[in-house]
């Protein structure tokens, strides 16, 4: 296995009937794959010969007001030799749900408590899903869009207090 | 051998040349600027300068405070070196209060003093919403100098029992 | 039938605790003097980097980076600057890739010098630590007569470089990299064969390779195990496959070789510099693409154009196309990675941090499992933990 597209090739051929959505960015290829068979596909790219990734990264984004809102962000990397692949799943609704990769990376686990406290999003056969980043009593999950950022208006000197973060505004995409 | 009146004033002389007639709280305040231990305490990137101005080319000892307790029992300034989170804050205050009195805080740089570049939802936007602070270093992070003119600042402080 | 368990003793270790180097807190369960448990709490340093990189400018952002993994600041910046100019699709000039690596390649000599004077204190070690926090300043020194700040530089720029290299820079960083190639071999003299600190560091903190990658664990840590795997050389940024450098690998996984490969890399380090120096190309600093860089204040104040580019810049920033990009750097302490997600409006509108040590620490409990609590000092110690990174 040596790059990307014959990784997606392999990915077709283990699972037919996967409804994969192969994107190209800059030379980065993610996979998007439905939530409820994301574990299965994780599965499958984890015992690729030849390559046997690691999990460097998962996170997740929040789309809001899209829907469906969220996405978890698998990033998978091969050593050697050295490939990366990116795979993604959507997830709908205010409290969304898909299956914990523990059992394929260990190192997940961390991860996962993260994506948890600062998504909501919950990970089903986590050990020990528990907020690990922000203190056990804490409300909400910051990293959510409809999450705001709770800056305190700063003063400058003879001028009325104002938000940094607004500042400058946000501005909509070019056409 | 007996001592006439000649010998008593020479006495008396030389005890006076010898003695220097201050108030207790003065002398109190004397030695404790000139002996003032941090707690080892560090937060953030602050506490790498922190590190830097209790190493050799700085050399805090210079004033007296090289000895960094591990222990907040045994200290009686607390250098908040950096941003203090949310979650921080009760273990914060938590070693504020086991530090025996008399004590005090330097807010050392931007973070600590008033929450510098970040606003958000995770930190506490200045730690004097915690602890009372003595003084506070500006910079982020400020350069060892500026954490020892803070550290002058204090002894300063200190020497005149808090008054300016 | 199963053998009755001994009682065991819960304690606590931090998160106020001199070898933790920072703010970390485990709390730890031992049989005896043996741990059988170890659960390391995060969190404490967390401040909310990626939410509040989301509600900024890209150029704007480009103080946090600093500020989140402060011993290697410039391999840092480096690494968000990539993850920007991938996602516009643009290369900066030749110069400023040169001076980018030399720039990251002595950030990782003074890392690597911090992780030696700290993990030589909790040895106890105290001279060691002085020893290397001064050799830190004389490489911090050229850092600010780089940038003008000794730790949080902001000195590289989307496109390249904030200003040009300072006089003197080249001759100054020879001579500190002569300086360094005896000092390496001083401290060499004085730990590596030192008994005291063979005794505390050989066999201890055990990594096994499949572990190791389990956890997705990278940089000195991973490679003290004994797995090739440098983004330098897998993935190549900024022009590092045209140097030539050896990756030093460990074999038994312990403190021991995770302290050899550091010290070989700061070895390395230095080739890599002298061999940038060498080849330090002229020409521009940073792009002339005036909807990505700011306008050179020479041209301020001769044309209302260069002002115009500026206001719109600085009062409003860039505008990326719709898309998402991974860039990682080898920082000193493993794969250090910018994921942005980009909406095409002037904010990003997901920045995730991969952070190198939140998975390196993860593999702790592994490491001190059946040890005894001093070794724990040496194992955190090892993994060159860096809590604002892990936090975030």
């Amino acid at each position: 296995m040596t790059d990307t597209t014959a990784l997606v090739g392999l990915l077709r051929k283990r699972l037919p009937d996967l409804d994969l959505e192969v994107a190209e960015f800059r030379g980065e290829v993610t996979v998007m794959v439905p939530a409820g068979r994301a574990f299965e596909a994780l599965s499958a790219l984890r015992e690729v010969p030849m390559w046997l990734p690691a999990l460097t990264d998962l996170t997740a984004v929040d789309r809001h007001p899209a829907e469906p809102r969220f996405e978890v962000v698998y990033l998978l990397t091969g050593y050697e030799p050295p490939v990366r692949l990116r795979v993604k799943a959507r997830l709908q609704g205010e409290t969304p749900v898909i299956g914990s990769v523990t059992t394929l990376w260990p190192g997940a686990n961390w991860l996962e408590r993260e994506v948890y406290d600062l998504f909501g999003i919950r990970f089903v056969g986590h050990p020990d899903l528990a907020r690990i980043l922000m203190p056990d009593d804490w409300e909400g999950h910051p990293l959510r869009k409809d999450y705001s950022l709770t800056e305190e208006p700063v003063q400058f000197a003879g001028h009325t207090p104002k938000v940094p973060g607004r500042i400058i505004p946000k501005s909509p995409p070019r056409r | 051998m007996r001592t006439g009146p000649a010998d008593t004033a020479r006495a008396v002389a030389e005890v006076e040349r010898g003695v220097l007639t201050t108030t207790v709280d003065r002398m109190v305040a004397w030695a404790r600027r000139g002996s003032v231990w941090p707690a080892s305490f560090g937060l953030a990137c602050c506490a790498i300068e922190m590190m830097c101005t209790a190493a050799a080319r700085f050399d805090l000892a210079r004033f007296g405070s090289e000895i960094f307790r591990a222990s907040p029992r045994q200290a009686d300034l607390m250098i908040v070196s950096g941003r203090v989170s949310q979650k921080m804050a009760p273990v914060l205050r938590h070693i504020y209060d086991q530090m025996l009195e008399p004590k005090w805080v330097i807010a050392m740089g931007d973070c600590a003093s008033c929450g510098g570049v970040f606003n958000n939802y995770a930190l506490v936007q200045g730690v004097d919403k915690v602890v009372p602070v003595d003084v506070y270093v500006a910079g982020c992070p400020p350069r060892p100098e500026a954490l020892m003119h803070g550290f002058i600042m204090l002894q300063e402080k200190i020497a005149t029992g808090g008054r300016r | 039938m199963p053998e009755p368990r001994a009682e065991t003793l819960t304690i606590n270790m931090g998160p106020q605790h001199p070898a933790t180097h920072g703010v970390l807190r485990l709390v730890l369960e031992l049989e005896g003097e043996v741990i059988v448990g170890a659960r390391p709490i995060i969190g404490y340093l967390h401040t909310g980097f990626e939410k509040e990189m989301e509600n900024r400018t890209y150029h704007q952002n480009i103080v946090f980076p600093a500020r989140i993994e402060y011993l290697a600041t410039f391999s840092e910046e480096m690494a968000y600057v990539l993850a920007v100019e991938k996602l516009l699709g643009i290369t900066p000039p030749p110069r400023a890739q040169v001076a980018r690596i030399i720039l990251a390649e002595l950030s990782r000599i003074a890392s690597h010098l911090v992780f030696l004077g700290s993990s030589a204190i909790d040895v106890n070690v105290t001279s060691g630590f002085m020893y290397c926090l001064q050799d830190r300043e004389e490489v911090l020194d050229i850092f600010e007569t780089v940038s003008g700040q000794r730790m949080m530089h902001g000195y590289y720029r989307i496109g390249g470089l904030h200003c040009d290299l300072p006089d003197g820079f080249e001759a100054r960083v020879r001579r500190l990299t002569e300086g360094l190639a005896a000092r390496i071999d001083e401290y060499d003299a004085l730990l590596t064969d030192n008994l005291i600190w063979r005794k505390r560091l050989e066999g201890v903190a055990v990594l096994t390779p499949q572990t190791a990658l389990a956890y997705g664990c990278t940089g000195p840590v991973l490679r003290g195990s004994g797995v090739n795997y440098d983004v330098r050389k897998a993935f190549p940024y900024s022009g590092y496959e045209q140097f030539e450098f050896d990756v030093p690998l460990g074999s038994n996984g312990d403190a021991f070789d995770r302290y050899l490969v550091r010290m070989e890399e700061m070895r390395q380090s230095r080739r890599i510099i002298l061999q940038a120096l060498d080849r330090l190309p002229g020409g521009p600093v940073c792009l002339d693409d005036r909807k990505i860089a700011l306008p050179p204040r020479s041209e301020l104040v001769r044309g209302m154009e260069a002002v115009i580019h500026h206001f719109k810049l600085v009062s409003e920033g860039m505008h990326p196309p719709v898309g998402e990009v991974y860039a990682a750097v080898e920082s000193p302490r493993g794969e250090k990675g910018y994921y942005l997600v980009s909406d095409g409006s002037n904010r990003p509108s997901r920045v995730r941090v991969r952070a190198a040590t939140f998975n390196n620490l993860q593999a702790l409990p592994a490491m001190v499992f059946k040890g005894s609590v001093a070794d724990v000092v040496v194992a955190i110690a090892s993994i060159d933990v860096v809590l604002g990174d892990v936090d975030r």
